[in-house]
């Protein structure tokens, strides 16, 4: 696999750490115990087009959203956390 | 029809020609008092326990495919019961024990080998963290022994003791562990489930759940038909999060790609399990002279069944590493299975908010070591609508409570454990 | 000269007749030329007789030409350097070269498990499934052990391999496999179009079927348009041919994955070069131009050695100038069957017969037939009679019913051919199958790839150049490449008319799988037993599963099936295809990482300084870190820590620490978003303070520990474990850029920019003095008790200075810019040697720690909480921070679970173990009472016993109660009692003092 990484380009698997489903959102300050459950420990899981966190540890230490496909592989969209200065991207 | 030697003889008289199949090829009734989802050694391990152990035998076990053709066919076939928490430790030593009779249960020789797993260690941590979960064992009547340098010299004089970059210490050994042939374990409770009345039914994908006005699951459609059930087991690893989403049902789980390979067949080389310690390797020699070996799952959620190079390179490299003399050995194929990776690395076998649901899954790597024991606990829960006494903590409910079960202590994170 | 080459032609070939090489093969001494592979090497010296088969050990010889063979397998080379399972066919001839027959005893000839064959009625498919399971105690003392002997075909050195690998990457446009005419016209076409392209040739030489076969192309003789293309492509600066190299599998993102020989050629690589090189190559578009492999067709005795696949039989004719028979005889189903006749007429061979399977046959083909004296006859062979030296008569059945013989010492068989599917198949695709030509054929491939030629399925040769052109052309094309790339190689495609036929019935074992002894009656008995899907078949019967990977038997083998279960071969179908296309050794894929170079190795900043001073190492991850010095006259390690820790306590010594994760927190919301992330509060943290913190996983766990401190207002400086150093960055930068993207903050890891040393004992700040600038205030009031702030040091570097304690005794932690760490070490031995400065190491941090019942990662375990370690308290009420909801769960606050304790023995001579349970005293040990164990252990100096830490069931709730330590693994039972962690100075006053 092969990701293009915003900030560095296309990029070798061996460089990146996989989080997981990007989709969960964190619960806000407050949340009940069954909201952060939710959240900590229940997944889709899906088999097919997902959105994930990963991470270019062997990089530029962005988390990057990658778009792929769980049943090909194939990655169809790459974008940085909102954290990562996105306004830098494409600039 | 009995197997041994003499019934072997005998067909050879007559060329081999009055054999039956090793299980019947069923047609789907309208109805069974359970119906198990997955045709894998657990489905058909828990068909027949039901049957023999529990005198249920209107039974079907549906399979998608051919029996076998999920994890139970793509191991590395290892079995031992060397866990170190509780819910894991009975667990594990009652399917050790199951092994232990299969072939004569079963009439089908599955080749349990116990010749030996050993897990080394490389630094005084790992010996203290290898010394409890041992201790752990023999507190639960469990074989197990710490092995220092020189005893694990003995026994394999072939690894790299002279310039490794981790060398190793010692090691833990359950000499009760061992391997055994993966398809004929699926083969084997397949045959004796048969013979006991259970229907064995391939190609038959399930599609759905039919549910009463009360939202009991009273059936499955299927892609050979409807077929009603008094209650319906999932044992799908691989599959668990997309059966249950069926039925409505969000899992702690997260499908994976482990990636398994097999050398080309040599003489000899390699007498038991080994687990390297310093690095993502076990190895085993298979009876037909394959070096069978496979490392970490690849880490990004996958449903493909086929993996990719760097987690392929991190396994040669530990295997060399560790056993240099591997090295103009031939990787013969390689292979990737969906693993149901759980959150806590433990599996899930308990009744589901879905009444007359029942969940086997969540097996992580230890799927195939389980499969007697996961059979037999599967057809209590079914049998009796509670847990047997030694799966009482895979419960359903434990992330809820925090009652978690974390040999690798890695938190909810699937890819770690 | 060794040896008679009696079945070399004296002309042709592509051997170097000026080139002669000696080998043995089984002790024997033979010769060959350079040019030659050990199969052609030994068909030319009249070897018929190379291998015994797995299982009925019946002697076989040479089937094929190339990589798929699957009798013709050998020991290559000898001692550390033995290579199982070498085929000889793709085994280049050296000089020197030993090479020893299989599975085989006494000898190849007189191999006494042959009797195997006696027993052959039982040793049906899956037979071992039905016996061998009474007593059951038998399995693992005779049964298996015997199967394990007897299975198996080489011998693997045992030793460690003495050579070198190596891994390496390629970039390209367009990558191609093969480099037959399909593949050289694609190569043409990319690369004229301006496209970078590499080409795999498994072969050591290119061309393919057209070193074979011939031809003409572009109106000239096949060989001349080799070479005249080779120069082509030669010139080309961005087209690169890759002989000696399988592309073996291909894998996500475009990624391919390619084994080069370095030099297996060679009886050992030339001093610092590599036996071979793993090759990742990341290609935009792929074209699989891998040809396809001549199939056999099934009947009795057809393992005979002796009988070859036609293709093969011209190629040792024609390319290696060597003949396989004299008198050949021809079992042929297809128009391509019969070049092999012309091959042989033209070497000045015997036709015996040409058995054609179909009901016509050209009349080109009867006039060659009447014009060169031999027989057609429309049939089958239904039997050979033969044995280990080889073919001597064949059967015939006759169309319509009637029999015939003929004598030969050769039979040529081809039964078709089947395109080389694997690649495009790799990613779990199924290929199609085709009518016309009776095969499978592709049907879409992995992205990017497309197949030509005769792996698409075009056996002509024109047609192979055409697909093979326009598929290099298009993917140049699609690679933004579009360079002239002038016209199509021309040649004529020649006729393909085949019958499909797969077994012939009859008398005696007809393989399927030659490796494997799989026969035709094996597959009827695993469809009569309900093994007919064909993974089941593969799996019951083991066919295709030998080291040749089926090339030659799969497709048989499920013809056979789909015919005895009445479906068609599509509706049968195929197995999933797996990587590797050839079996690769697993040294490639390791490359350097074996040895000392496993992983790589991290050295502190004073290291070298460490090492002079004779510190023993210890592996900490991937660090080498000082366990402890030892001094001349020091018994063992327990001598040396005593003594570190008593001059630690007594005095001052210093550790280098640099190991921990080090990270710069910046930014206006720096407090706030360590309020976050730790469960205490940083952000009212007073500049020019440290605090402990704790930070827990999202599931309310302890993920790490350190010291954080406030160098500025907008400043901190984070310290994390060396175990998880890494990790933590990680975990940070996640919280930073996912779950708070609006907090204004930077994180930097700054982990190699500083060494950072520990300096402790009462005499820390006399030390300190002699290298910190006069100027700087270290007195307790000056630099309190967990300051922290950058000071200058003598000589003006600056410096970062924590007055932090690990060990419980008054000191700082002082961080220098790396560059500066070993001579930091230097001067603290020197500045410090009027106060008996001792370095330790990590041992007796380690012992300090415990003494202080700190905790460290035997208790930092992944499962225990903040209350389990006795720091609940430090857990906010106040602020949300991750793990705080998850961390209130049922199970996590239970009354009964375990925590943290410290252990003595009663016994104070007693010496601990961690790894040892805790039951209490006077139970016996069961699940029901196992409470815990130890985690910790040390030798106390000063307490002059050994003590430990705990995680003990309500453990905080029992101090002074004794309980039963219980160590079965290692044969030992002990009381211990349970007490405050904290062995030393519990109220603190050391450390603040």
């Amino acid at each position: 696999m092969r990701i293009t990484c915003p900030f560095c380009g296309e990029r070798e698997l061996g460089e990146f750490t996989y989080l997981g489903d990007a989709k969960p959102v964190r619960p806000v300050a407050g949340a009940s115990e069954g909201e952060v459950f939710d959240y900590v420990y229940l997944r889709d899981n899906i088999a097919g087009v997902m959105s994930e966190n990963w991470y270019h540890g062997g990089g530029c230490r962005a988390w990057l959203k990658v778009t792929r496909n769980t049943l090909t592989h194939e990655i169809s969209a790459v974008e940085p956390a909102a954290g990562v200065g996105a306004a830098k991207v494409g600039a | 029809m009995k197997y041994s030697i003499f019934s072997l003889a005998r067909a050879a008289l007559s060329g081999h020609k009055n054999w039956q199949r090793t299980w019947r090829d069923a047609t789907p009734k309208d109805r069974y008092d359970v119906v198990i989802i997955g045709g894998g050694g657990h489905g058909l391990a828990t068909a027949w326990f039901l049957a023999s152990e529990y005198g249920i035998k209107n039974v079907a076990v549906l399979e998608k495919g051919w029996i076998g053709s999920g994890n139970a066919g793509r191991n590395t076939t290892i079995i031992r019961s060397n866990y170190g928490l509780p819910g894991n430790t009975g667990f594990y030593e009652l399917s050790m024990k199951l092994w232990e009779r299969m072939e004569q249960d079963l009439n089908y020789n599955s080749m349990v080998s116990q010749r030996g797993v050993i897990n080394l260690y490389h630094s005084d941590a790992q010996r203290d963290a290898y010394a409890r979960r041992g201790n752990t064992m023999r507190i639960n009547g469990i074989d197990s022994e710490l092995l220092d340098l020189a005893a694990v010299k003995k026994m394999m004089p072939f690894l790299n003791f002279d310039n490794a970059r981790f060398p190793v210490q010692g090691g833990l050994l359950q000499r009760r562990g061992g391997t055994a042939r993966h398809d004929a374990v699926v083969w084997g409770y397949a045959h004796a489930a048969s013979e006991l009345g259970v229907d064995i039914i391939q190609n038959c994908e399930v599609t759905g759940f039919v549910r009463d006005a009360n939202g009991k699951v009273t059936g499955v459609e299927t892609s050979r038909g409807r077929i009603g059930a008094g209650k319906v087991g999932m044992a799908v690893a691989g599959s668990s999060s997309r059966v249950a989403s069926m039925a409505g049902l969000r899992l702690p789980i997260e499908s994976h790609v482990l990636q398994a390979f097999v050398s080309e067949a040599i003489k000899p080389l390699i007498p038991n399990v080994i687990t390297f310690g310093a690095g993502h390797f076990y190895v085993s020699q298979s009876d037909k002279g394959g070096l069978v070996f496979g490392g970490d799952i690849d880490g990004y959620n996958s449903y493909a069944q086929r993996g990719n190079m760097p987690v392929m390179e991190d396994v040669c490299e530990g295997g060399m590493a560790l056993m240099p003399m591997i090295g103009r050995v031939r990787l013969l194929r390689q292979w990737g299975g969906i693993m149901d990776m759980s959150m806590d690395g433990s599996p899930i076998i308990d009744k589901t908010p879905v009444d007359g649901l029942y969940l086997n899954a969540g097996w992580c790597y230890g799927g195939f070591k389980a499969t007697p024991g996961s059979g037999f606990v599967f057809a209590h829960l079914l049998a009796r609508d509670e847990s047997h006494a030694e799966a009482a903590r895979f419960r359903l409910d434990r992330f809820r409570s925090g009652a978690v079960i974390d040999e690798k202590g890695q938190g909810a994170q699937p890819n770690l454990h | 000269m060794a040896g008679n080459q009696k079945n070399r032609l004296t002309s042709g070939g592509l051997i170097d007749r000026s080139a002669s090489l000696n080998f043995r093969f089984d002790g024997k001494s033979f010769s060959g030329f350079q040019g030659d592979t050990l199969a052609s090497a030994l068909v030319a010296s009249g070897v018929k007789l190379v291998g015994r088969s797995f299982k009925y050990h019946r002697p076989r010889g040479i089937l094929t030409a190339s990589s798929e063979e699957p009798n013709a397998l050998v020991e290559l080379r000898t001692g550390a350097r033995r290579e199982p399972n070498t085929k000889a066919t793709t085994a280049e001839l050296y000089e020197g070269l030993e090479a020893a027959s299989q599975n085989r005893w006494p000898s190849l000839r007189h191999d006494v498990m042959s009797v195997n064959q006696l027993f052959a009625p039982i040793f049906v498919a899956g037979f071992y499934y039905k016996t061998f399971m009474w007593p059951a105690k038998f399995w693992e003392a005779i049964y298996e052990p015997a199967i394990r002997r007897a299975a198996g075909l080489g011998r693997a050195a045992g030793t460690a391999d003495p050579d070198h690998y190596d891994k390496a990457w390629a970039h390209c446009d367009v990558l191609i496999a093969g480099s037959g005419p399909a593949g050289l016209a694609a190569a043409l076409g990319a690369g004229r179009s301006g496209a970078r392209v590499i080409l795999c040739e498994e072969d050591f030489t290119a061309g393919g079927r057209l070193l074979s076969d011939g031809g003409m192309i572009d109106g000239l003789p096949a060989a001349d348009w080799l070479s005249r293309t080779l120069a082509e492509l030669a010139a080309m600066p961005d087209v690169r041919i890759m002989t000696r190299t399988t592309l073996f599998g291909v894998y996500d993102g475009g990624t391919y994955g390619a084994i080069e020989r370095v030099n297996d050629h060679l009886p050992v690589p030339p001093e610092h070069q590599v036996r071979q090189r793993l090759w990742r190559i990341v290609a935009k578009r792929s074209i699989v131009a891998a040809g396809a492999i001549e199939r056999p067709i099934v009947f009795a005795g057809n393992d005979t050695p002796g009988v070859m696949m036609a293709s093969a039989m011209r190629t040792y004719v024609t390319r290696y100038a060597a003949t396989p028979a004299k008198r050949v005889a021809l079992f042929t189903n297809n128009e391509d069957g019969w070049r092999t006749v012309e091959t042989a007429l033209g070497a000045g061979l015997q036709i015996a017969a040409v058995v054609d399977a179909r009901p016509d046959v050209s009349p080109a083909h009867r006039s060659l037939a009447s014009k060169n004296g031999f027989t057609v006859l429309h049939g089958s062979v239904s039997g050979v009679d033969g044995g280990k030296d080889g073919v001597r008569k064949i059967s015939v059945s006759l169309t319509g019913g009637a029999r015939a013989e003929v004598e030969a010492d050769g039979l040529a068989i081809s039964g078709g051919w089947n395109p080389t599917v694997g690649l495009t198949s790799y990613h779990r695709g199924r290929p199609k199958w085709r009518d016309d030509i009776a095969a499978f054929v592709p049907d879409g491939a992995p992205p990017g790839m497309v197949a030509a030629g005769a792996a698409n399925g075009a056996f002509g040769l024109g047609a192979c150049l055409r697909e093979g052109f326009e598929a290099g052309t298009m993917a140049a094309r699609d690679t933004g490449r579009t360079g002239n790339a002038g016209s199509t190689p021309v040649a004529d495609d020649e006729i393909f008319s085949l019958a499909p036929l797969w077994h012939v019935a009859g008398k005696g074992k007809a393989f399927v799988d030659q490796q494997h002894d799989v026969t035709a009656s094996d597959i009827e008995l695993a469809q009569r037993e309900g093994f007919e899907s064909v993974e089941h078949l593969k799996r019951y019967t083991t066919l295709g599963m030998a080291t040749d990977q089926g090339k030659t038997s799969n497709v048989a083998g499920l013809a056979i099936m789909a015919a005895v279960s009445g479906r068609t071969i599509p509706e049968t179908g195929t197995t999933i295809y797996r990587p590797p296309y050839v079996p690769v050794a697993i040294g490639a894929f390791a490359g350097h990482h074996r040895d000392e170079t496993f992983h790589a190795t991290r050295l502190t900043p004073s290291h070298h300084w460490a090492a002079e001073q004779g510190a023993i190492f210890v592996d900490t991850g991937l660090w080498k870190r000082a366990q402890w010095y030892p001094r001349a006259g020091e018994k063992d390690w327990l001598e040396s820590v005593t003594r570190e820790v008593k001059a630690v306590r007594s005095g001052v010594g210093f550790c280098d620490v640099s190991t921990l994760g080090k990270i710069d927190v910046h930014g206006p919301d720096a407090g706030a978003f360590l309020d976050r992330v730790y469960i205490n509060t940083f952000s009212s943290l007073a500049v020019g303070k440290a605090r402990y913190g704790l930070m827990l996983r999202e599931d309310g766990i302890v993920y790490d520990d350190g010291t954080t401190s406030r160098l500025a207002e907008d400043h901190y400086f984070l310290t994390a474990t060396t175990a998880k150093a890494g990790l933590v960055m990680q975990h940070l930068e996640f919280c930073r850029q996912v779950l708070f993207p609006e907090l204004d903050v930077q994180l930097t890891s700054v982990s190699d920019q500083w060494a950072q040393f520990s300096i402790a004992g009462p005499k820390t700040r006399d030390l300190l003095k002699e290298i910190v600038d006069p100027a700087e205030d270290l007195s307790n009031e000056g630099f309190p008790f967990m300051g922290a702030r950058e000071v200058a040091l003598r000589g003006g570097i600056r410096a970062r200075l924590f007055r932090i304690s690990f060990s419980g005794e008054m000191a700082f932690e002082i961080s220098v810019p790396a560059r500066y760490g070993e001579a930091m070490a230097r001067n603290l031995m020197l500045a410090g040697r009027q106060f008996g400065v001792t370095p330790y190491g990590t041992e007796a941090l380690g012992v300090m720690r415990i003494e202080k019942g700190h905790i460290a990662g035997p208790e930092l375990s992944g499962t225990t909480t903040a209350a389990d370690l006795g720091l609940g308290k430090m857990m906010s009420t106040k602020k949300d921070f991750i793990g705080r909801v998850m961390a209130g769960r049922e199970a996590l606050v239970a009354p009964d679970r375990q925590v943290v304790v410290g252990i003595k023995a009663t016994d104070k001579a007693r010496r601990l173990r961690s790894g040892a349970h805790i039951i209490p005293k006077g139970q016996t040990p069961g699940p029901g009472n196992d409470q815990g164990y130890i985690t910790s252990v040390c030798f106390s100096p000063t307490l002059d016993q050994w003590i430990g830490l705990a995680l003990v069931q309500r453990g905080r709730e029992r101090i002074g109660e004794i309980v039963h330590a219980h160590d079965p693994l290692r044969g030992e039972d002990y009381d211990v009692e349970l007490c405050n962690p904290v062995f030393y100075d519990p109220d603190g006053g050391r450390q603040r003092g």
